[in-house]
């Protein structure tokens, strides 16, 4: 009898702290985790690529047409960057708006600093950065993009640099800046005139030690050595065009995320239906494969070994993968209708891609490019997982 | 707070050479139209406003009106502002567009604008289309309907 009556009392004891956990939410961590952005809905679907699977949604964001993300350090929140100037603090894990500001008129993106304290804002309206705490979104510095007499330019192509910098190209100066913020109080700000006509985005390699910014109005890229600074801003692939008047260009090509893969770069070419192929030690044009169409996206799986483009209206119902060991396209994918971005599981075994007139996310294994699973989503556009938190650049 | 590329030049607009084959009377029947159009709706609220829709060029078949209503929000929207309020390209709302010559505004969809980001879109949309978009820019364009 009381052994028996021993046996329950321990029965009990272990099940106590099982009792206990399971009143708590259950633990997870954000490794795994990502942001969709529903460009008309205002609203970001927050997804895990474990499961595939939506895992909650955050309204209230506003106009989120080219809407960006970046990520808190310890992946927990994502900045989003909305069209209306409206810059969102989501909590991932609880699915909810931390808080929302409307810093600016127009606005396309935004940098997270190397320490994580700080988020910088590129703007359209009014043309210059604007710069918050991570933390609660307080203002600490504002430097409008003058140039010329009185005027501002749209800034475009932020990233962040080592050293708690952001680096940018203005669209309607040709310049690129470089904010130092490591004194949020005293930001110094150094300047590259001249860098070529209309840069309309930039990428940092994945070592930070490069800055390109892509021309729009002209035929090549502007190259920055940040390690370097001194010795200027130099052009490389001048000329890609070879003097033949482009196609009309219906979107702007974007270059951030990473197009490099091994020693060699890939980059959109402007009003061509080409990715130009060049190397990262001497910058020199060394291949362009022919594509579809106009080149929005052109970004490398984690490893380098494909490189996957999508395009511009009216090809953007396509997607092509190029093996970078061949230099040789060696798929063509038909996701839906206007595909809108692509994205890498952090160790690249499958790619999201939004096909935003079908309003669904397709899920691709990348050795296989078999489908995996679609998820609904109202005209998606941005993905963006987790793994950005811990790239300089992103 | 001006739009820096809402106040480009006004001789751009006339630099560009319509198309020898585009009567431009079109755009001379419609510019009072819409004028007086506008004008009406600002005093009168939504009995004028019909008054306006009659002399509008002829809308498209509704499945076309919906094609374009998602192609001006979401492919010009790329450039311009799902809310059209302006991005790259400089915003496409009624106070922004309204001294501005119809005609020329249509010239500008059809045949882009050389020198500056705003790709000609002549081989998607007709003439008449095009008309249609600039009458819904100059009166708020609407959402699309899900
Ligand atoms: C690739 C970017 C881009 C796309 C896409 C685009 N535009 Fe534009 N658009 C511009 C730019 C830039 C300007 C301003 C040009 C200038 O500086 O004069 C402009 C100007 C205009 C203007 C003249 C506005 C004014 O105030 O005079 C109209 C009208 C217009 N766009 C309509 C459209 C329509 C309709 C579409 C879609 C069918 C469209 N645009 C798509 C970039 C774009």
């Amino acid at each position: 009898m009381r052994k028996a009556l021993r046996a329950w009392c321990w029965a009990i004891l272990a099940f106590l702290p099982l009792l206990a956990w399971s009143a708590e939410p259950t633990l997870r961590g954000t490794g795994d985790l990502g942001v969709i952005i529903e460009r008309s809905a205002g609203r970001v679907l927050i997804v895990s690529t474990s499961s595939n699977s939506i895992i909650s949604k955050v309204e209230g964001l506003g106009d989120l047409s080219h809407a960006s993300v970046v990520f808190s350090r310890d992946a927990r929140y994502a900045y989003v960057f909305g069209r209306d100037g409206g810059l969102s603090k989501v909590d991932i894990l609880r699915g909810t708006l931390e808080k929302r500001i409307v810093q600016g008129g127009n606005s396309i993106g935004g940098a997270i600093s190397q320490n994580g304290r700080l988020v910088a804002v590129a703007n359209y309206e009014p043309g210059g950065l604007k710069v918050f705490t991570a933390d609660t979104l307080e203002p600490v510095a504002d430097i409008p993009a003058a140039y010329g007499d009185n005027k501002l330019s749209k800034v475009v192509g932020i990233a962040d640099l080592p050293g708690d910098r952001f680096i940018y190209s203005l669209f309607d100066a040709d310049q690129i800046w470089i904010a130092d913020l490591r004194d949020p109080k005293a930001p110094k700000v150094e300047k590259f005139s001249n860098i070529g006509k209309a840069p309309y985005d930039g990428l940092v390699t994945p070592d930070s030690r490069h800055y390109m910014a892509g021309l729009f109005g002209e035929d090549g890229i502007a190259l920055l050595d940040t390690w370097q600074p001194e010795q200027g801003v130099k052009r490389i692939l001048a000329n890609y065009g070879r003097g033949e008047e482009k196609l009309p260009v219906y979107k702007m090509p974007h270059l951030r995320g990473w197009a490099v893969a091994g020693h060699q770069v890939y980059l959109p070419a402007i009003g061509r239906h080409e990715v130009l192929v060049a190397d990262t030690i001497h910058w020199k044009e060394t291949a362009r494969i022919a594509v579809r169409g106009q080149p929005v996206f052109v970004v490398a799986r984690p490893d380098g070994r494909q490189v996957w483009v999508n395009f511009a209206f009216p090809d953007n119902g396509f997607v092509q993968v190029i093996d970078t060991l061949s230099g040789k396209i060696v798929q063509t994918l038909e996701p839906g209708k206007a595909v809108l971005h692509l994205e890498f599981t952090p160790r690249g075994e499958t790619v999201w891609a939004s096909a935003r007139d079908d309003h669904k996310v397709l899920i691709y294994d990348t050795a296989s490019f078999a489908k995996l699973a679609e998820l609904p989503a109202d005209s998606p556009s941005g993905i963006f997982f987790t793994s950005r938190a811990h790239r300089i650049g992103f | 707070m001006q739009h820096l590329l809402a106040t480009h030049p006004r001789r751009r607009l006339f630099q560009l050479s319509p198309p020898a084959t585009k009567p431009s009377r079109e755009g001379v029947f419609f510019l009072p139209s819409i004028r007086i159009g506008l004008a009406v709706l600002a005093l009168g609220g939504l009995g004028a406003g019909s008054l306006a829709l009659a002399q509008e060029p002829p809308a498209p078949s509704p499945e076309r009106s919906r094609e374009l209503i998602r192609m001006v929000r979401q492919d010009c929207g790329s450039c311009h502002g799902l809310t059209l309020r302006g991005g790259l390209g400089s915003p496409l709302l009624p106070e922004t567009l309204r001294d501005k010559p119809p005609d020329g505004l249509k010239h500008t969809i059809l045949l882009g604008r050389p020198g500056t980001a705003m790709p000609p879109w002549k081989t998607f949309l007709n003439e008449a289309e095009a008309d249609w978009i600039v009458a819904q820019l100059l009166r708020g364009f609407p959402e699309e309907s899900k």
